[in-house]
């Protein structure tokens, strides 16, 4: 229990440095979707910190887990976790989106190292995420995979192909997390085009189901870490779109909104 | 030239070339897995699926899916071929070609199956004839379009051994071996199938011995004809385009395709930008009324008479 502690104590600095650090990215770049950030980072944390087996020095291990971030536009989350966990150093996050950067507005498995494949257009991470599941049942690697999607996202019928193959072969080693922030970029996700009952459709289409709080780390840590059922699973966290910052959470303005500089000197003061 | 259960004697289904050197690499290495939309019976994938059960993937009718799936298979160092009728690979599931395999460079071949106009009186959902326009665009994707059955066996063994993503257009319409002696395939080069100099004829994939039958009615009125086998789209053989231009003067292009923007397109480009001659384009103006394949292929002068005759219009314009 001490053990799982410090790796949930762990998990909690990594992700206030991600904010703090996403923060000041899109505040330097007056660019990018801090909402999504925000709502995605304590999931995403504990994948890295608490879950995933990996070798930063070594990326392409072919043993190593995977971890698919379907939602590509939410990189302040992705990058900052891939230079937390030792893919790249921090400078790197100072070029965000500038020129030639390597960190383009979403990401590109070319540029940066960890990342698992090139994801912007939404509903194409389900589908990659369980062909390397497959490749994995194929080989019989012991490898698993992770896939982030956001919520709005899965309006995509692409996600719904994917759900109906990873259910139909029983992808024990592929697991997908929702991130049910339950706004998407113009309104909320039931006004436009509602997604619930998310868990009876996930259900109906094979997967072992799980509901829980996105930003709770010992939830997020116990689930993530679950033994396999022989089935694929689906974890749907229940998050806040910016959350950890008073005046971002639940506003859907902040799916690409930017912080001027009071605001930003606010967010920091928060985020402590 | 109808999808013949068997094909006519002296002529083949490329598809049969397909399959068995797939079978044979496969054989070989066992990274090389399949993935399809329930198109085994279609691609001829009944014999591998018995020798390699688990490593095809038919992920049923759900074509963005299977491309997606394929990039995934490929970060887990499979070689995917993904095989599936041309005009639902690339049109279904073109955002996922283009973000998930291309802009992504995974190692995926992705095999389109009875391109062209080879579903005949289907009809244009059917028929794959824009597919050269849209996947011309993606400059690191190479694009090749065999001949015949022994330059199909080749380009499947030149795309499996291929570091990065290949589009192979393959048809099901039956076709004789080019007669060419000491053939080596080489992607991205222009092959010469007949010498000549007062017009080029480039032609690609089903075309091609059509284009060889035309040059031969053009000797005999005296007119030389160069015919080129393009049999790889992308990267274009800019030099051999570029010779033509410069030796003969006028161009005819040649494609089971729409004229825009495939295979006329991308010599159009080229011409008019470096060294303008007149081009004219053979294939089909868009979506094409009922017919069979038979019909379609002569009402749009994809036959010997028609491309001669378009030969002799390139020809007249270049001499005014």
């Amino acid at each position: 229990m001490t053990l799982h502690n410090d790796t949930v104590s762990r998990i909690k600095d990594k992700a206030l440095w991600m904010r703090r650090r996403a923060f000041k990215m899109v505040h330097d770049a007056q660019l990018g979707h801090p909402g999504g950030d925000f709502s995605a980072i304590d999931v995403i944390a504990t994948l890295y910190f608490g879950v995933m087996s990996y070798d930063a020095t070594q990326p392409n291990l072919p043993n190593r887990d995977r971890f698919i971030m379907s939602k590509g536009h939410a990189t302040g989350a992705l990058y900052t976790v891939l230079c937390a966990a030792g893919y790249f150093p921090e400078s790197w996050l100072d070029t965000y989106m500038q020129p030639r950067s390597l960190l383009n507005g979403h990401p590109n498995r070319n540029y940066l190292p960890g990342v698992e494949t090139n994801t912007g257009p939404l509903g194409h991470g389900l589908p990659v995420a369980t062909g390397i599941a497959i490749s994995g049942q194929i080989t019989g690697s012991d490898y698993r995979t992770f896939v982030l999607t956001g919520d709005g996202e899965l309006q995509e019928g692409s996600n719904w192909e994917a759900a109906m193959t990873a259910g139909h072969r029983k992808l024990g080693n592929l697991t997908w997390i929702v991130d049910r922030n339950r706004l998407q970029q113009g309104a909320g996700t039931e006004e436009t085009n509602g997604l619930d009952p998310l868990d009876k459709k996930f259900e109906a289409f094979g997967w072992d189901v799980q509901m829980l709080d996105g930003h709770d780390h010992a939830a997020l840590l116990t689930a993530l870490t679950a033994a396999p059922t022989g089935k694929p699973r689906a974890i749907i966290a229940n998050t806040i779109k910016g959350k950890g910052v008073s005046f971002m959470e639940n506003k859907a303005s902040w799916h690409h909104g930017v912080p001027n500089a009071d605001q930003f000197a606010t967010a920091m003061k928060e985020l402590v | 030239m109808a999808a013949h259960a068997s094909a006519p004697k002296g002529l083949s289904d490329c598809r049969e070339a397909w399959v068995t050197t797939l079978e044979s690499l496969a054989a070989e290495d066992d990274r090389i897995v399949v993935v399809v939309n329930d198109s085994v019976g279609s691609s001829k994938l009944g014999g591998f699926q018995k020798k390699f059960p688990d490593r095809l993937v038919n992920v049923g009718i759900a074509e963005q899916c299977m491309v997606g799936v394929s990039a995934g298979l490929a970060n887990g160092g499979r070689i995917p071929f993904v095989s599936a009728a041309s005009c639902f690979l690339t049109g279904r599931s073109l955002e996922q070609i283009k973000a998930d395999i291309v802009y992504a460079g995974f190692n995926v071949k992705l095999v389109g199956q009875s391109s062209g106009v080879a579903y005949g009186e289907l009809g244009p959902t059917h028929h794959s004839i824009e597919d050269f326009a849209w996947l011309r665009l993606f400059n690191t994707l190479t694009v090749i379009t065999p001949a015949d059955a022994w330059e199909t066996a080749e380009a499947v063994k030149w795309a499996a051994a291929h570091e990065g993503p290949v589009y192979l257009r393959l048809s099901r319409m039956p076709v004789p071996e080019l007669n060419i002696e000491n053939r080596v395939f080489r992607a991205g080069q222009a092959e010469l199938v007949h010498a000549g100099s007062d017009v080029t004829i480039i032609a690609c994939g089903t075309t091609v011995h059509l284009a060889a039958s035309a040059a031969e009615a053009l000797q005999a009125e005296g007119i030389g004809a160069r015919v080129l086998n393009m049999a790889t789209l992308n990267p274009l053989d800019e030099t051999a385009v570029l010779a033509a231009a410069r030796e003969t003067g006028a161009i005819v292009t040649v494609e089971e395709a729409s004229i825009r923007g495939g295979l006329g397109g991308a010599v159009a480009e080229l011409t008019a930008a470096n060294h303008a001659v007149p081009v004219e384009r053979v294939g089909f103006p868009g979506f094409v009324p009922t017919g069979s394949v038979d019909w379609l292929f002569k009402e749009f002068g994809l036959s010997p008479e028609g491309i001669a005759a378009a030969a002799r219009r390139a020809i007249g314009r270049a001499r005014k």
